[in-house]
């Protein structure tokens, strides 16, 4: 009953708003029709729709799945500096950070529903109702900890947000473990997904001990990314308070995490160019192309240039600690890293393909489409759930105001 | 086992009935019973006797003509293998034809089980110098050599292993093979297969109605749908009848050889013991079935 209440409260909460906030939610709507109709298009003519083929039997929808399973990881990984350098309010940090991830995770989820031929019969891999491949099939091993990592967030959210809703003192003996246990879980979900790639001695491209490494690295430039947008605006528009130190100390971690990919990326580009074995071949079609097929070269480039602005403005300090600078440079670094993870990390794998032969991939209208849907729905959500979560914490909406108006309803 | 049976079937009802209710209003029981229906290696040999003449009717009722569906298990004390003539292959592709035509491959869009490589003799086997779509007005052409590749039957498949559904496993004579209808389309296995042996239905295949192979095996040659994953089976279908697979029979040169690999008389074990034989990426420890010669 209690619960019910909470859930009702909290959807009034999502149908009130600024012009602003109608305007954007009327943004979105138009996106995921406009989605939706493609993603129809390609449900009822199957993935031909598409511009995979054999040879590039997995692309763009693979790509976002894995960069949002690193946006996923990252808002979560947010909590140690927050708990380490003691910033005020680690409270929120933890419960925007875990929003982030569920929504995060749940567009992952949609990325692999849309990715295969049956989405109906998507329960195959599940266990006891399917014949789940476990231990022995690495994306098994990546939907399992996917959805212990959804839920494990999504109770610790609803629970922290019921507490304050109901003016409760929330547990600490319940919270802190589970808070402290998503931390390893994030790592894990972007390390096994890492290995989903890492494990097919088939593909040279992804056979290298660094994959997992870098994947964790880039994942820390794009996540924060995120939340120190989200953060500003919050701060602007609500009573969150957050010192503009600990914007800048989050840019500095991400300054971190940017040289540390940079390092394992020159690590790998050395080993592959100086030993200068056919493996070479994937790198090259990715920053110059082979012969004729350069149309991925665009993709490589944008996403290094972008990174590498990225990387300077926040490394000086002078730009890092300029709002007006730092807010482009998280633009490009977010961009940077999508591109990174959506194409230039996934199409190179497959081409030239396993027999040596060229397919040029580049992502279809369907594609595309059906990808501005499914961001457009988890944007949805995320501004739905934020919307909550800013209503409860910092508007004092609470099970006395729901009462009040009982009230005042009742007066008239 | 029949506990555990009745259980797991019990759960999955309760789980799936509003959910496959839902998503498959308007259709038919049969729908219904075929999207509820069991991994193949699962169902016990009443159910599958009894999905199969389910799939008999279907068939004629979509085709018009009658069709035989086997599930003829592997005979014992076989494990399949194969020999290719590297020296006599002239890269004539009847073989790529007669397997499309004799396991009902999609016409369009165009699936080939086999690919022919055309290699430089200079190069060697180097599959980034190869070329699938040599176009020639004859073939053999000078200065080069030929190499098809399908299915390699890996004893030690990767494909196999990474499927997250079970819906592809080795048979016991060695085959490799697909239940389309418990795979789900998710592309892993091809993504782990080092041969490029696994095609995907990304569109609703089409084989001409009077082109359609009558005679099926339910892992093997019967029509497929769109979204599934498929690949040679040796021709399941022949070889478990004791026929030889249809690229076998079809090659001009006679560069195909198959046959028994735990049979000292057969010819493909001649084949290992006197000729000299060699295996595609052997770095990669596939360990395939499927072997390379050099004849003549
Ligand atoms: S060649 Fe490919 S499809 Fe065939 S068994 Fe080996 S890994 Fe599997
Ligand atoms: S596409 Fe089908 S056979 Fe291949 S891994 Fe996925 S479920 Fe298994």
């Amino acid at each position: 009953m209690n619960f019910i209440r909470f859930a009702l409260g909290s959807i009034k909460i999502v149908f009130k708003g600024s012009r602003v906030y109608y305007a954007w939610l009327i943004f979105l709507f138009l996106l995921i029709v406009w989605g939706g109709f493609g993603y129809a298009g390609q449900l009822s003519h199957g993935l031909i729709k598409t511009h995979m083929r054999d040879s590039v039997s997995w692309a763009f929808y693979i790509g976002n799945f894995t960069f949002l399973v690193g946006v996923a990881a990252a808002a979560v990984m947010l909590v140690i500096p927050a708990y380490v350098y003691n910033w005020k309010p680690i409270k929120e940090i933890v419960i925007f950070g875990e929003l982030l991830a569920v929504c995060a995770v749940i567009m992952c989820i949609s990325f692999i529903v849309v990715d295969i031929g049956n989405p109906l019969k998507f329960w195959h891999m599940l266990p006891i109702v399917g014949t789940m491949n476990f231990p022995s099939s690495m994306l098994s091993w990546d939907f399992f900890v996917l959805l212990i990592y959804l839920l494990i967030n999504l109770f610790v959210v609803t629970y922290l947000l019921y507490c304050i809703f109901y003016k409760k003192e929330y547990n600490k003996s319940i919270v802190l473990p589970i808070v402290l246990f998503s931390i390893p879980m994030a790592v894990a979900i972007h390390t096994v997904t890492a290995f989903l790639y890492n494990a097919l001695p088939a593909r040279v491209f992804w056979n290298s001990a660094l994959l997992a490494p870098r994947f964790l690295a880039s994942a820390f430039c794009s996540g924060p990314a995120i939340l120190l947008i989200l953060f500003q605006i919050l701060r602007k528009t609500t009573k969150f308070e957050i010192k503009d130190e600990a914007i800048w100390r989050i840019a500095e971690l991400m300054v971190y995490a940017m040289f540390i990919y940079l390092f394992f990326t020159l690590a790998e580009l050395f080993k592959e160019f100086y030993s200068g074995t056919e493996h070479i071949l994937y790198w090259k079609y990715l920053l110059f192309g082979l012969g004729e097929n350069k149309e991925i070269v665009v993709y490589s480039w944008s996403s290094i240039i972008m990174g590498v602005i990225a990387f300077f403005i926040f490394l000086i300090p002078r730009t890092r600690k300029n709002l007006f600078t730092l807010n482009i440079g998280i633009v490009l670094i977010y961009f940077s890293v999508y591109i990174e993870k959506g194409i230039a990390l996934i199409i190179p794998g497959f081409t030239p393909d396993v027999l040596g032969q060229i397919y040029v991939y580049t992502p279809s209208m369907t594609e595309i489409r059906t990808a501005a849907m499914i961001f457009s729905l988890g944007f949805l959500l995320f501004t739905f759930l934020s919307k909550i979560a800013i209503a409860i914490i910092f508007d004092n909406y609470n099970i006395d105001s729901l009462k009040q108006k009982v009230k005042i309803k009742k007066i008239a | 086992m029949e506990k555990e049976n009745s259980r797991r079937s019990f759960i999955k009802n309760m789980s799936l009935a509003t959910f496959s209710a839902l998503a498959l209003s308007g259709c038919d029981t049969k729908a219904l019973d075929e999207f509820l229906q069991e991994n193949f290696k699962e169902l016990s040999k009443k159910e599958k006797d009894r999905i199969i003449k389910n799939l008999e009717a279907k068939y004629k009722k979509q085709y018009g003509k009658d069709f035989h569906v086997s599930a003829k298990p592997a005979i014992d004390r076989t494990l399949f293998g194969y020999a290719l003539d590297l020296s006599r292959c002239i890269g004539c592709r009847k073989c790529v034809y007669a397997c499309v035509d004799e396991n009902n491959q999609s016409r369009d869009p165009q699936i080939h089980w086999i690919q022919v490589l055309q290699m430089e003799n200079e190069k060697g086997i180097d599959f980034a110098h190869s070329n699938i779509h040599y176009n020639p007005e004859e073939v053999p052409e000078d200065g080069h050599f030929y190499l098809p590749v399908a299915c390699q039957q890996c004893r030690n498949p990767q494909c196999t292993t990474v499927c997250p559904t079970k819906a592809t496993w080795t048979e016991p004579d060695g085959i490799v093979v697909v239940d389309y209808n418990w795979c789900i389309g998710c592309r892993y296995c091809m993504a782990a297969c080092p041969y490029g042996a696994r095609h995907f239905n990304w569109g609703e295949p089409t084989v001409p109605t009077e082109e359609m192979k009558t005679e099926l095996h339910y892992l093997g040659n019967r029509p497929r749908k769109k979204g599934v994953v498929e690949k040679c089976t040796f021709c399941i279908q022949r070889a478990r009848e004791g026929k030889y697979p249809s690229c076998v029979e079809v090659c001009p040169v006679g560069a195909r050889k198959f046959g028994n690999l735990l049979d000292p008389e057969s010819e493909i074990r001649y084949i290992l013991e006197n000729k000299r034989v060699l295996i595609l990426k052997e770095e990669l420890n596939t360990q395939p079935k499927f072997y390379y010669f050099f004849g003549i």
